[in-house]
């Protein structure tokens, strides 16, 4: 089973959808017992990171993700998910992450409208499970006005290009971060989606 | 690169899809699941759904046919009509919406859009106008499914709309509507130019050549149409293979 951190007002709904769809078991959740019992965790993204992280504090889950992921329990992060995993964010001031990934959020910058939003490509940068099926310059569907900053090159799984070079799709062992909404990327997505399923697996 | 996006509209009333000209003389198309569906096969790149008698009575049956949409298709789902509060909001969301479209409660009550972007993010606001060109030449927004000028300019409300922090904006040509001969390109290029958020244009979708002509001349961001769709007058994958040609990044 899939925990889904259920932390916020987003649609996470069609994260569970798009789960059940593929024939994988997803439960939305903020209990420490549903967590624990979990064979992997997704944290969606909800809102502005600050807000999240409290109400990740608020909820107490935010020690729980960390023991979990040091377990070696499959934890990926999606869209605003993604960004929490790292250390910091500057969004509207300066924020701390839940510290599993290094790196820094920061507002996306160049010539180009902001938040970004629609469909763009994947440049692939190494081989990963979580690519099968899923080839180089595929389409997925983004919306976002942050992005990751100065994490390790050897993370980096996957890319996009709006107003510079994206994080697209990362990786370090068992956390996965996803800028993208792989749950609203049509048939491209739900690959990814099985891929992580295989890796909880 | 950041692809043109291609969006089907569903006008629903009362759990069915239907379709009217100039926003009158509806008639009923099709099952809204079965139809999202197959949009979502052909490669549409969103879906919206406009509940367009919006009702007090009809809501809940319209949330649940948000849900039963929401969890047939991958591909993100805008949903407008009706939508009074910030309540209504939460609620649409999390029926499994993607973003909501405000149209005649945001020139109601603009610091609605304020706080829903506030509190759910930009970009699941999206404004949505319904335009008029007048005898001045000045295009005027329309309330109440277009049959109430404001006098608001609708060029300054958009641009007031980005300022609040709407994520997006459908511009809607009610002289166009339903007429099939092409989208307003003047209304969409004045918008356009004049804010920094993506711009959806809309009514008056009758060939593919109208859409790559909104695309390209007047700088839309996405192209929407409803029944040119429906009927499969333009065939979906044909257009983008019709966009792809002409230079057009579409997702294939």
């Amino acid at each position: 089973m899939i925990a889904i951190i259920d932390y916020g007002a987003g649609n996470i709904k069609s994260l569970q959808f798009a789960l059940t769809s593929i024939g994988l078991d997803a439960k939305l959740t903020t209990e420490a017992s549903v967590i624990r019992n979990s064979d992997g965790i997704i944290l969606p993204g909800v809102g502005a990171f600050r807000d999240a992280m409290e109400a990740l504090r608020n909820l107490n889950l935010t020690e729980l993700l960390q023991q979990e992921a040091a377990a070696g329990k499959p934890l990926m992060g999606i869209c605003l998910g993604m960004q929490l995993l790292f250390d910091k964010s500057y969004e509207d001031g300066e924020w701390r992450g839940l510290g599993l990934l290094q790196g820094t959020v920061d507002r996306i910058s160049g010539e180009v409208k902001v938040p970004h939003m629609g469909w763009n490509t994947l440049t692939h940068h190494q081989e990963s499970s979580l690519l099968n099926g899923v080839p180089d310059e595929s389409y997925v569907y983004f919306v976002h006005s942050y992005a990751v900053r100065s994490y390790p090159q050897h993370q980096l799984v996957s890319s996009t290009t709006y107003g510079g070079l994206i994080p697209a799709i990362v990786q370090k062992d068992n956390l996965i971060g996803m800028q993208f909404h792989p749950e609203k990327s049509g048939r491209i997505g739900l690959q990814l989606l099985k891929n992580v399923g295989e890796m909880i697996a | 690169m950041l692809a043109k996006r291609i969006i089907p509209c569903m006008d629903v009333d009362k759990g069915r899809v239907v379709k009217g000209h100039k926003f009158q003389n509806i008639q009923d198309v099709a099952d809204p699941v079965e139809l999202a569906k197959r949009y979502n096969q052909s490669g549409a790149d969103e879906l919206v759904f406009y509940d367009i008698t919006a009702s007090n009575e009809n809501r809940p049956l319209f949330l649940e046919v948000v849900e039963k949409v929401a969890a047939e298709i991958a591909i993100p789902f805008t949903v407008g009509g009706g939508i009074r509060s910030i309540e209504d909001i939460y609620q649409t969301l999390r029926s499994g919406a993607d973003k909501v479209s405000i149209n005649s409660l945001a020139v109601k009550n603009p610091d609605l859009i304020r706080e829903a972007a506030l509190k759910f993010g930009s970009q699941c606001i999206v404004l949505s106008i319904d335009a008029k060109q007048m005898d001045s030449g000045k295009w005027h927004t329309f309330i109440k499914g277009g049959r109430e000028d404001t006098g608001i300019d609708a060029v300054a409300w958009a641009k007031e709309g980005e300022r609040l922090g709407a994520g997006e904006i459908v511009v809607n040509a009610i002289d166009t509507d339903g007429d099939k001969n092409g989208y307003n390109l003047e209304l969409t290029k004045a918008i356009t130019s004049n804010v920094n958020i993506p711009v959806v244009a809309s009514g008056g979708a009758g060939s593919k050549s109208h859409i790559l002509e909104v695309l390209t001349k007047a700088d839309a961001d996405a192209a929407l149409a409803a029944s040119v769709f429906h009927y499969n007058d333009i065939n979906i994958p044909e257009l983008k293979t019709f966009l792809d040609q002409n230079g057009i990044s579409v997702r294939r």
